[in-house]
């Protein structure tokens, strides 16, 4: 026991220097630092990639390691995205507004700065007022704290009235399910004061660096989604090795055996549930000022469920098997839709990926439920070695993953 | 020259000339008349400019002549004229009814006798157009007639005409149309319309107070439309009670009169000096700049809103400006004014019948109005219900998650718009689409159990992701097939329109029939569950898969046919939803979660839960609506949050199952 963690969980180390690698070569590469092989739009989709992974983490910490399946994710992760657009939106257009306020024959008071910003943000809404919610976008400190801290209250009052009413397995995935719907038509409705469907957007011009350019920006975010990335895994590792740790996996695996053996089961649930929508709120900070633009259709239910695809497919229950479904994924998914696949000439029919991609994707998401529900990071273990018990189709004893006596024993 | 004009001059006389040998040669018909026109004729002849130059403003006295004729050929005269078929003999001016044979011919009649005067050359004649104006003042005027025309649906017709577009006129017209009136409804229609005019036109106090007063309680659109206008008011300032018939005393700031439009009218009647706004007094100082200065205030310093009242003070003082106050706000000056609502009609005994009876009508309407809701609540109700009834078996009954559930609608409503491509005839090709959309979506579901779920019976959490595979694949697939536009389910024509019971509670065919089919699934659902083996054997592996084994029931076969049965289930109420709802490729994704909520809240494995779950969210919705009709998306958002706090106190829903059926 007196190894410290990281010598205990030496895939840490390993994913860490990749990440680092990862970050170093796509540095190298880029338009803005290196020898530019490698396009402005390419590196915020590796930056925008490495936010999903951060997510996909957060995803296997509630659900492989908790065993919550939450459908409510993505939509802190958007939460986190507006918290940080508002501030984005309001500095650069109260640059735009200064700048041609200031040609006026005398200078504008405050008041009139104010209005005036007002007038342009709202004005696609048919309004000029700033909402109740804008009140602290003047402010990037508070607007970077509400960015933690409104995903996690959120979390933090949901997940305190689900989970003291003990709903759990399906009926949970349900009802978070029903509240991020309930949050996007929500933002959908014009007088929510985020813009409606017209969202926010111009996110990638960071105010008062107009004469940086895009290539450079990128880069930046890409270092900063990198950190994000490794500090949260980090975090992640840090918490699911300890006795916290084992105490989650046993709520996962019999919650009734849990609670017996006197642990507060819902604190538990409810620490892992509120902590995992900070980090979602986090990365959805970082990604979307690299998308440029945000809306409510981002919250939708289905993005979340997607989430919970790429953690299933790069392998449950293990924090790099998250991080890899969710690059791979994400990474392929561009790859077939953004065009760049071929098209199979069938000779009959000619299969055009944009079209059937999604069709793929769905059946290999059932392929891998059924046949390897390990994931891809399951293939790690064929190098180290580790087999799950065969058990010829029977159950797999308390919950899925875990090994009866015997076989852990062997 | 002269010689140039007399050459163009030649071919014009010769034109001329033959024109007058024509005319003297061809015996013109009806010449006859010349000398003796016939009554009508005499009539148009004596308006004769007013009809040729016909325009809305000067036309009413010849219309007037014409109906005030009293001659029985008066209407077709009309008739003709709006319909331009009145044509015009121009050597004479005499006026006929034509009707265009080809391009040169035309066929006359004579408007007094009727008699056919035989196709006629069009060179001599012309058409009259009468515009839209025209015509509108020629049909209020034919209403008269039209109005006891012997044909009820032309009687009919000119009620309505009045009805759209009534003029003080009409009340004659109609007050005289009664008495001869033999069609008992459209007898109570006129002395309906008759009223409604009285109200609006007459000059009879007493007529309008008993008309008034006798639509106590009416629902008609129409009759509020004719009650309100006696309600206008307009606002007033002044300081001593106006004349007039006051309605009552207004304070500025409400709904009625907004502060800036009291301070306004203040300002109009020179009771109060004008309080220019920020920006106006921002105008100013920019009109006096001087110098880089306002009123010795330096233009850098004017950033903020005290160092310009200091500036604008400064002009004050120099006199240039009136001078303002800075603390002063209109709030304050309107407090001293008084203002009174003035009531447009002058009679206060119109006005306060007008009001009871508007009362009166509104809590009729009222009640009217929760019954129209109650209906609308119903309606939704049931589609809930149908479209959660195939995942109460799926998922209340045996527990499976299926997020395919939406796409098997979807397949439902894709193989009605299908069935109708092959079978044209509407009827039919519903009544086939219900038995075929069951088989498909029974095939897919059993299927789906066969391929995927059975093999996932223990791990309900992965059913979840694998289903909801399969509803991408399932979405696009149907994308790629249809494409992403709408495609039409059309209802037969005998579903088409709507139940009207007055003018406030009404409700279309479509909704009943699907009432009626929800009722129908309960009672197929209730005799299958409780009354058949299948039913029976779903029981008993519901509760106890391996107990039922060992008593001779196969697990497998029954889960199977369930699963199959729900998603059948899913694929007729996709039939239905695609009926009123535009069939595209996310039609079930949009009732997925409101279904998965109706079963949650209605409590899993009851179908009596069911039904009460979607009661409840039906009813839930249509209220949240009502309370902000403008807003059906806040409406859904604060539903489910609803939802999720009703979670919180019956955590099994409405209805939950005891003892061991209950599972945990």
């Amino acid at each position: 026991m007196n190894r410290s963690f990281v010598l205990r969980n030496p895939s840490i180390l390993v994913f860490l220097a990749l990440l680092a690698f990862f970050t170093l070569a796509v540095t190298a590469l880029s338009e803005g630092f290196g020898v530019a092989l490698i396009s402005t739009s390419f590196v915020k989709t590796l930056g925008k990639t490495l936010c999903l992974a951060l997510v996909a983490v957060a995803m296997d910490l509630v659900w492989g390691y908790c065993g919550i399946l939450s459908l409510g994710h993505f939509a802190f992760f958007g939460l986190g995205g507006y918290m940080i657009g508002m501030w984005l939106m309001y500095e650069r257009t109260r640059g735009i507004v200064e700048a041609s306020l200031a040609e006026a024959p005398i200078p504008p008071t405050p008041q009139e700065v104010v209005d005036a910003i007002g007038n342009q943000i709202f004005g696609v809404v048919g309004s000029s007022e700033f909402p109740l919610v804008w009140a602290f976008a003047d402010s990037l400190v508070l607007q970077l704290l509400l960015v933690v801290i409104l995903p996690g209250l959120l979390a933090l009052v949901f997940g305190w009235l689900a989970f003291r009413s003990r709903v759990t397995g399906v009926y949970l995935s349900i009802l978070t399910q029903a509240m991020t719907l309930a949050l996007s038509l929500y933002l959908f409705q014009n007088d929510s004061g985020l813009r409606g469907n017209n969202g926010l957007s111009g996110l990638q011009n960071l105010p008062g660096l107009d004469a940086v350019p895009q290539a450079v920006v990128s880069i930046w975010f890409l270092w900063a989604s990198a950190l994000a990335l490794g500090l949260g895994y980090l975090l992640a590792a840090w918490l699911v090795s300890g006795k916290f740790g084992s105490v989650v996996r046993g709520i996962r695996d019999n919650e009734a055996r849990v609670r017996f053996l006197g642990y507060s089961v819902e604190s538990y649930k409810l620490v892992i549930f509120t902590l995992t929508a900070m980090i979602a709120g986090i990365a959805g900070a970082l990604y979307y000022p690299q998308a440029g633009i945000i809306n409510p259709a981002e919250i939708a239910p289905i993005a979340s469920i997607y989430l919970a695809v790429w953690v299933a497919i790069g392998g449950r229950g293990r924090l790099y098997g998250a991080v890899i479904g969710a690059v791979f994924v994400s990474l392929v998914s561009t790859w077939f839709t953004g065009g760049q696949a071929p098209d199979v000439n069938l000779g009959f029919y000619t299969v055009k990926w944009v079209d059937w991609w999604l069709i793929v994707l769905g059946l290999s998401f059932v392929l891998v439920t059924l046949f390897a529900p390990k994931g891809i990071g399951g293939l790690f273990d064929l190098i180290a070695a580790r087999r799950g018990p065969d058990r010829h189709g029977d159950d797999l004893g308390p919950d899925q993953g875990s090994l009866r006596e015997k076989e852990a024993v062997e | 020259m002269s010689i140039r004009s007399r050459i163009v001059a030649l071919p014009a006389c010769l034109l001329l000339g033959l024109t007058l040998v024509c005319a003297a040669l061809v015996p013109a018909p009806g010449q006859a008349q010349d000398t003796a026109a016939g009554p009508i004729q005499s009539v148009l002849q004596a308006h004769r400019a007013l009809i040729e130059k016909s325009s809305r403003k000067t036309v009413g006295e010849a219309i007037d002549a014409i109906t005030g004729s009293g001659l029985p050929q008066a209407q077709s005269v009309l008739e003709s004229w709006q319909a331009k078929e009145m044509w015009q003999r121009e050597t004479d001016g005499y006026f006929f009814r034509g009707r265009e044979i080809d391009r040169d011919t035309v066929q006359l009649y004579d408007f007094d006798s009727g008699a056919d005067l035989g196709p006629v050359p069009d060179d001599d004649l012309k058409q009259l157009k009468p515009n839209s104006g025209v015509r509108g003042l020629i049909g209020a005027a034919l209403v008269r007639f039209q109005l006891t025309d012997p044909d009820p649906e032309k009687r009919r017709a000119a009620l309505d005409a009045i009805a759209r577009d009534a003029e003080a006129s009409h009340l004659d017209a109609i007050a005289a149309s009664i008495a001869g009136e033999t069609d008992a409804a459209i007898k109570a229609a006129k002395e309906r319309t008759l009223r409604l005019l009285t109200i609006r036109f007459s000059d009879v106090e007493n007529e309008r107070l008993a008309a008034i007063r006798s639509f106590k309680g009416d629902l008609g659109v129409d009759a509020r439309a004719a009650l309100n206008p006696l309600l206008a008011t307009k606002v007033l300032f002044s300081p001593e009670p106006p004349v007039g018939n006051i309605a009552h005393q207004v304070s500025p700031g409400g709904a009625e009169l907004s502060v800036a439009e009291a301070h306004a009218m203040m300002v109009t009647a020179g009771a109060t000096p004008a309080l220019p706004g920020a920006a106006e007094r921002k105008a100013t100082l920019i009109a006096h700049i001087d110098g880089g200065k306002v009123g010795g205030v330096p233009i850098g310093q004017l950033d903020t809103q005290a160092a310009r009242d200091r500036a604008y003070a400064a002009l004050a003082e120099a006199g240039v400006v009136a001078p303002f106050t800075p603390g002063q706000t209109e709030a304050d000056a309107v407090a001293s004014g008084r203002f009174w609502a003035v009531y447009d009609e002058p009679s206060a005994a119109i006005t306060d019948a007008a009001a009871e009876t508007l009362a009166a009508i509104s809590t009729t309407v009222g009640v009217n109005q929760a019954l129209d809701l109650t209906l609308d609540a119903l309606s939704l109700a049931s589609i809930y219900f149908l479209a959660a009834i195939g995942l109460a078996i799926t998922f209340g009954v045996m527990g499976v998650i299926n997020m395919a559930h939406g796409e098997f609608i979807m397949m439902g409503a894709y193989t009605g718009y299908v069935i109708q491509q092959i079978v044209p005839d509407y009827t039919l090709s519903i009544l086939l689409a219900i038995p075929v959309a069951f088989a498909v979506t029974f095939a897919a579901g059993v299927a789906m159990e066969r391929l995927v779920i059975r093999w996932l019976y223990h791990r309900p959490l992965e059913t979840l992701l694998a289903t909801f595979g399969i509803s991408i694949a399932l979405q696009q697939l149907a994308k790629n097939i249809f494409g992403t536009q709408a495609r039409p389910l059309t209802a037969p024509a005998w579903l088409d329109g709507a139940w009207a019971l007055n003018d406030v509670v009404g409700i279309s065919y479509i909704r009943i029939a699907i009432f009626v089919l929800a009722l129908v699934f309960l009672a197929i659902y209730l005799w299958i569950m409780n009354r058949t083996r299948l039913g029976l054997e779903t029981r008993a592996v519901t509760q106890n898969p391996k107990m039922a084994g060992s008593m001779g029931i196969n697990p497998d076969r029954v889960n199977m046919l369930t699963f199959g049965l729900g998603s059948g289930i899913a694929g007729i109420a996709g039939v239905a939803i695609g009926l009123f709802a535009k069939v595209t490729s996310e039609l079930g994704q949009d009732y997925i979660v409101q279904s998965f909520m109706t079963v949650v809240v209605g409590g899993v494995g009851n179908v009596w839960g069911t039904l009460a779950g979607a009661t409840l969210i039906g009813f839930l919705q249509k209220g949240i609506e009502w309370l902000n009709p403008s807003n059906t998306l806040a409406a859904q958002t604060y539903m489910i949050i609803f939802i999720i706090i009703f979670i919180q106190f019956r955590p099994r829903g409405i209805i939950a199952l005891k003892g061991r059926a209950a599972g945990d």
